[in-house]
């Protein structure tokens, strides 16, 4: 092994440690003295090319017209016809918009919030107040979306929810038929969406900040500095790159849904479509319910690919104004 | 990559904040009353939707009926744990399939992440960088829904099969970060040298000497892994048809949908007969007890994995 390969070692924290001992050069040799490392491997390489790479080359259907008896392979190459279809329905449009729209808030709301409270808690006098705090807050992240669609459902049911039942009636206001007015469910799903992930986002601001230099702060206070000053000229500064790597990270994601929040809290209620369809559910539905391979794999087409593209341009932008906090 | 492959942060070590030594670096008292007070709210917010998840399932089924979902009912009964516990078909079906799906998922996934995590952290194994950007690039493109379906359903015969509600959740790019992250940095270099030295294999190495040493982080991501796959509904949906293979999750997902016809059936009149067999059974509690039950594990397990919860995350926030 060569001075420079040693050096490159010592850098990395990921490092091959046990590697001072292979000593073969050839790649034979080389490929010989990690015959094991690959046999490890092989099982997750089989697995990701069957479930993750295969249904890669299997999103060119939204180029073809599937017909089953002559096999997918088979099957006749239409163009852009799907894609035509997809467009010339308004339902597709409601979908685009919805998830577009309910993306765009929650990705400047969620990390205005979840950094917010890190700050909060981070800030707290006492500290066991703090740790119960954090573990109440992180609570709803681990229950599924058909346990909140059933608190959501016990508020808003219409003859025994809560809302109807005790809450309305205390201001005098009328019954709502929740599960019928799609007026009302922006601003239910952005609670919803909020109660469930706010806490989660909290905790992994928490968890960077747990990794910031002490120092940084004991040379402000004797500065003299507040700890309002401390907040914006040393937290908010430190935690930019864990924000920009997750705004990426969902901005990769624009044209993707969470599928629990959007079909199971509103219970796939038909009256609700306008304002709960988004691309994910919509996908689903021409699926499953309609059977039209050809339309929803158009659309499932285009969320993989609008999500990728915006990935690589938001990361070659960002790598452009500040290359540490671009992701790749 | 550069950050995904090569991590070079320093700061692997967790520091906990000592106070000032020229003045006390906290903020003032009132301050931290307020921001007490906003987190009670927050805390309240969170926790009241479960309490009334809770003594919906403790009342008694007509008094639902008749006068909604209350915090305190005018009737409890524990009637619906009662009948839950009688374990109709439907219910012991629905748990022996989650129950199987997240022990056998869950250990699917931690052996997996692992073996991968493990041999990624070696660097300088020809086609290193070629492997991490296979195992990273999933995490920026797929294939969407409609071609995984119809590959899953056509040539992997996952329509009514534990592999349709296994497989698709054995893989997460997260997890295999945090653990080749924990391998890379927490296992002494010395130990695995020695091994060597002694004639072990890397596959020895890795089950009797990495293993063992890596238990919190495997801890951690199969605790993950078992909620991901106790609280999973969608494959069911995607992939299961037959009652017999209904997953729990799946069969609160169904019931809530019919809830409301329940409700109108019973207090808008219907044929006697209908009735009364609706009548028999104590319906809209019984669902809410089969959800309490259904979070009832993780609730209970809760205060022993968010510590791990927040480890992991650590972890991933610290060098990912």
């Amino acid at each position: 092994m060569s001075q420079a390969d040693q050096t490159v070692t010592v850098e990395h924290s990921v490092s091959d440690k046990a590697d001072t001992l292979r000593t073969g050069t050839s790649l034979r040799a080389r490929l010989f003295q990690y015959r094991y490392i690959y046999l490890m491997l092989l099982p997750g390489v089989l697995f990701l090319l069957v479930m993750n790479y295969l249904p890669m080359f299997g999103a060119l259907i939204a180029f073809k017209e599937i017909d089953y008896a002559l096999g997918i392979i088979g099957s006749p190459w239409v163009g852009l016809r799907n894609f035509e279809f997809l467009f010339a329905t308004r339902d597709a449009w409601v979908a685009i918009r919805n998830t577009l729209s309910y993306n765009a808030v929650f990705i400047v709301t969620g990390p205005i919030v979840a950094v917010a409270l890190s700050i909060m808690l981070n800030e707290l006098r006492n500290k066991r107040g703090a740790k119960v705090y954090q573990t109440l807050l992180i609570m709803p992240h681990f229950i599924s979306f058909v346990v909140v669609s059933y608190l959501v459902f016990a508020f808003l049911a219409t003859s025994t929810g809560y809302m109807n039942t005790r809450i309305l009636p205390m201001f005098g206001i009328e019954r709502v038929r929740w599960y019928l007015e799609p007026a009302r469910w922006p601003v239910i799903l952005f609670l919803v969406n909020g109660w469930k992930s706010w806490g989660f986002g909290t905790v992994i601001y928490l968890a960077s900040m747990a990794g910031f230099d002490p120092q940084l702060y004991e040379a402000a206070t004797i500065d003299g500095a507040s700890r309002w000053a401390q907040i914006w000229k040393i937290t908010i500064p430190l935690l930019l790159p864990m924000i920009m790597l997750l705004f990426i990270l969902s901005l990769g994601r624009i044209f993707n849904a969470d599928f629990g929040l959007f079909f199971q809290v509103p219970r796939a209620a038909g009256p609700l479509i306008p304002t709960t369809q988004v691309l994910d559910t919509f996908v689903y539905r021409a699926l499953i319910s309609l059977g039209d391979i050809g339309m929803s794999s158009a659309a499932a087409f285009l969320q993989s690919v609008v999500g990728f593209v915006t990935i690589l341009s938001v990361n070659l932008i960002v790598r452009r104004l500040k290359p540490e906090w671009s992701i790749f | 990559m550069a950050t995904i492959t090569e991590p070079t942060r320093s700061t692997a070590t967790t520091r906990q904040r000592q106070p000032g030594k020229l003045r006390k670096n906290e903020i003032s008292l009132t301050a931290n009353i307020v921001l007490n007070v906003i987190f009670l709210i927050a805390v309240a917010l969170i926790l009241i939707p479960f309490f009334l998840l809770v003594t919906v399932s403790l009342t008694d089924n007509d008094t639902l009926v008749q006068e909604g979902y209350r915090f305190i009912p005018s009737l409890w009964s524990t009637e619906a744990y009662s009948f839950l516990f009688q374990s109709p078909r439907l219910v012991r079906d629905a748990y022996m399939v989650t129950i199987i799906v997240t022990v056998v998922g869950t250990f699917g996934h931690v052996l997996l992440g692992a073996l991968v995590g493990y041999s990624l952290t070696k660097t300088k194994m020809p086609g290193h960088t070629f492997f991490t950007v296979f195992v990273f690039f999933t995490m920026l493109f797929n294939g969407g829904l409609v071609s995984t379906y119809i590959i899953n359903t056509q040539f992997l015969g996952f329509r009514n099969a534990f592999r349709g509600l296994i497989l698709p959740l054995m893989f997460n790019v997260w997890h295999v970060l945090i653990l080749r992250t924990y391998f890379a940095t927490a296992i002494p270099a010395s130990i695995e040298e020695s091994a060597k030295i002694d004639g072990a294999n890397d596959l020895r190495i890795f089950f009797q000497i990495v293993v063992p040493l890596s238990k919190p982080v495997l801890a951690t991501i199969g605790l993950f892994a078992a909620l991901i796959y106790w609280n999973d509904w969608f494959q069911s949906l995607l992939y299961i048809t037959e009652p017999r293979m209904y997953s729990l999750q799946f069969v609160m997902l169904q019931t809530l949908r019919q809830i409301e016809m329940m409700q109108r059936l019973l207090t808008m009149g219907a044929p006697g007969d209908v009735i009364d067999r609706l009548r028999d059974l104590p319906q809209e509690s019984v669902r809410f007890a089969m959800v309490v039950v259904s979070i009832g594990p993780i609730i209970f397990a809760y205060p022993f994995f968010q510590r791990y919860f927040v480890k992991g995350v650590t972890i991933g926030a610290l060098k990912g």
